[in-house]
């Protein structure tokens, strides 16, 4: 029996996922489709005055992206549940919490990164200065993979479990809160003129702690939820 | 277990008649701050619980002992019990004292926050038909939870200095009257004798619903194993 270097299998499982998702483009384009109607809905409820919207627009399009990449979270492991390699998975010689990363890796690719491109537009649409454009950005380069990889978590938890959505929400939001408040508040601060960087740093510290304990309590809990 | 429930029974009777007959009137809230008698002692259970319920979890994890993530499970309802009684408590005496039910304070979002951790794990064990899969899958959420709960605290902190809103200083009055003092902590010695009373008592339902095919169970209701 061959044995697979942890590199090739990591390369593998990262491209079988981001296969299967670009065969199936419509799980994709619903969790961006969401995001851009969920901002849009906003200055229908609140009024158009631009400067109301310019001020709501960071906690409004970071707040749409929480519930967009939370929305997309449901297909994480879905999948692979359903069809039985997941198992395979968990017999694999090769650590799970690396292949984890890989699989949050591609599933950010599919759904985190297109909100993170789409929310400049959607910033414009709310008013937002080139600038302030440009620090919604980063943070959200930043913030979307940390709630991808503590998604994961809930995802794994929830696995075959009743009524998955609304739990995956009730378990996954809460945890969410100091990505949204570090990331609206950096495009704010941006706005108001103090300077972005304290949030940003503080965000990339969330990213860096989120590497190192989420794939490791994601595959945890896939055991558990296997066992 | 019975103890515990005279206990909490006695001391809630003592500790009451002593917040609102024996300890004196506040010279600057007047009577409203008798209302903390309840609601710091339920605060700091909440958040008591919250830590023992995922040591708890922690231990039913790492060594797969049952009675230990029985134990979580049957804490958690005290603790959110405990959660919502600070934030009612704390909008009561919000009204009067500062003119609104609420404020975004660090603390009392933090302590909604909390609430919310709480429901998520009571929710997460409802949902899993599997017992044993149910209190190690909530196990988890637990610890992830514990880890979060600093991040959380902080950030929030942050975020409230940063925007500045609420103008209300939570600082108390520096020194507190003796009889103050030892009515609050009565009152905190029933919470914790409440709590311990409740969970061991739920956590004696765990066990007979989930032993109830074993021997012992059936023979101590006197019924034939079928």
């Amino acid at each position: 029996m061959s044995q697979t270097s942890l590199a090739a299998a990591l390369i593998a499982v990262i491209r079988k996922d981001i296969t299967l998702a670009l065969r199936r483009m419509t799980d994709v384009l619903t969790t961006l489709f969401f995001f851009v109607i969920v901002v849009s809905l906003f200055p229908l409820g609140v009024g158009p005055e631009m400067d109301t919207l310019r001020e709501i627009a960071p906690g409004v399009i970071w707040v749409a992206a929480l519930l967009a990449s939370m929305l997309a979270l449901e297909h994480l492991f879905s999948g692979d549940y359903s069809d039985g390699s997941l198992e395979q998975l968990l017999l694999v010689p090769q650590p799970l919490s690396i292949l984890v990363m890989g699989k949050v890796l591609a599933h950010w690719l599919v759904s985190g990164a297109p909100l993170v491109l789409m929310a400049p537009i959607l910033g414009v649409l709310l008013g937002l200065s080139v600038d302030a454009l440009e620090v919604l950005m980063v943070t959200l380069l930043l913030g979307t993979p940390v709630m991808s990889l503590i998604g994961a978590v809930g995802s794994a938890l929830t696995l075959g479990v009743r009524s998955r959505g609304v739990l995956l929400a009730l378990l996954v939001l809460p945890l969410y809160i100091p990505v949204l408040i570090f990331g609206a508040g950096a495009v704010e601060a941006s706005v108001s003129g103090l300077g972005a960087n304290a949030h940003v740093s503080l965000l990339g510290a969330l990213l860096v702690l989120a590497i190192c304990f989420a794939p490791w309590a994601t595959a945890a809990a896939l055991k558990i939820s296997m066992e | 277990m019975p103890w515990f429930a005279v206990i909490a029974v006695v001391l809630t009777v003592i500790g009451l008649y002593m917040s609102f007959f024996v300890a004196p009137t506040d010279y600057k809230q007047g009577e409203v701050y008798r209302i903390i008698f309840i609601h710091v002692p339920a605060a700091w259970m909440s958040m008591f619980i919250y830590i023992l319920m995922a040591v708890y979890a922690g231990l039913g994890l790492i060594f797969n002992t049952r009675l230990s993530s029985m134990m979580a499970t049957a804490l958690a309802p005290t603790g959110a019990m405990f959660t919502f009684v600070a934030l009612w408590t704390g909008a009561f005496w919000g009204r009067p004292t500062w003119g609104t039910w609420w404020v975004w304070d660090a603390r009392l979002t933090s302590e909604l926050i909390l609430l919310f951790l709480y429901l998520g794990f009571m929710a997460l064990q409802a949902s899993i038909d599997d017992p044993r899969r149910a209190s190690k899958a909530s196990a988890l959420l637990a610890l992830v939870g514990v880890v979060n709960v600093p991040i959380i605290y902080f950030s929030v902190k942050w975020w409230n200095t940063l925007h500045q809103g609420a103008s209300i200083s939570f600082e108390k009055a520096p020194t507190m009257a003796a009889t103050m003092l030892i009515t609050m902590l009565i009152m905190t010695f029933a919470f914790w004798s409440y709590s311990i009373a409740t969970a061991l008592y739920r956590v004696r339902c765990e066990i007979l619903e989930r032993e109830r095919n074993s021997d012992w169970v059936l023979e101590m209701f006197n019924r034939k194993p079928s």
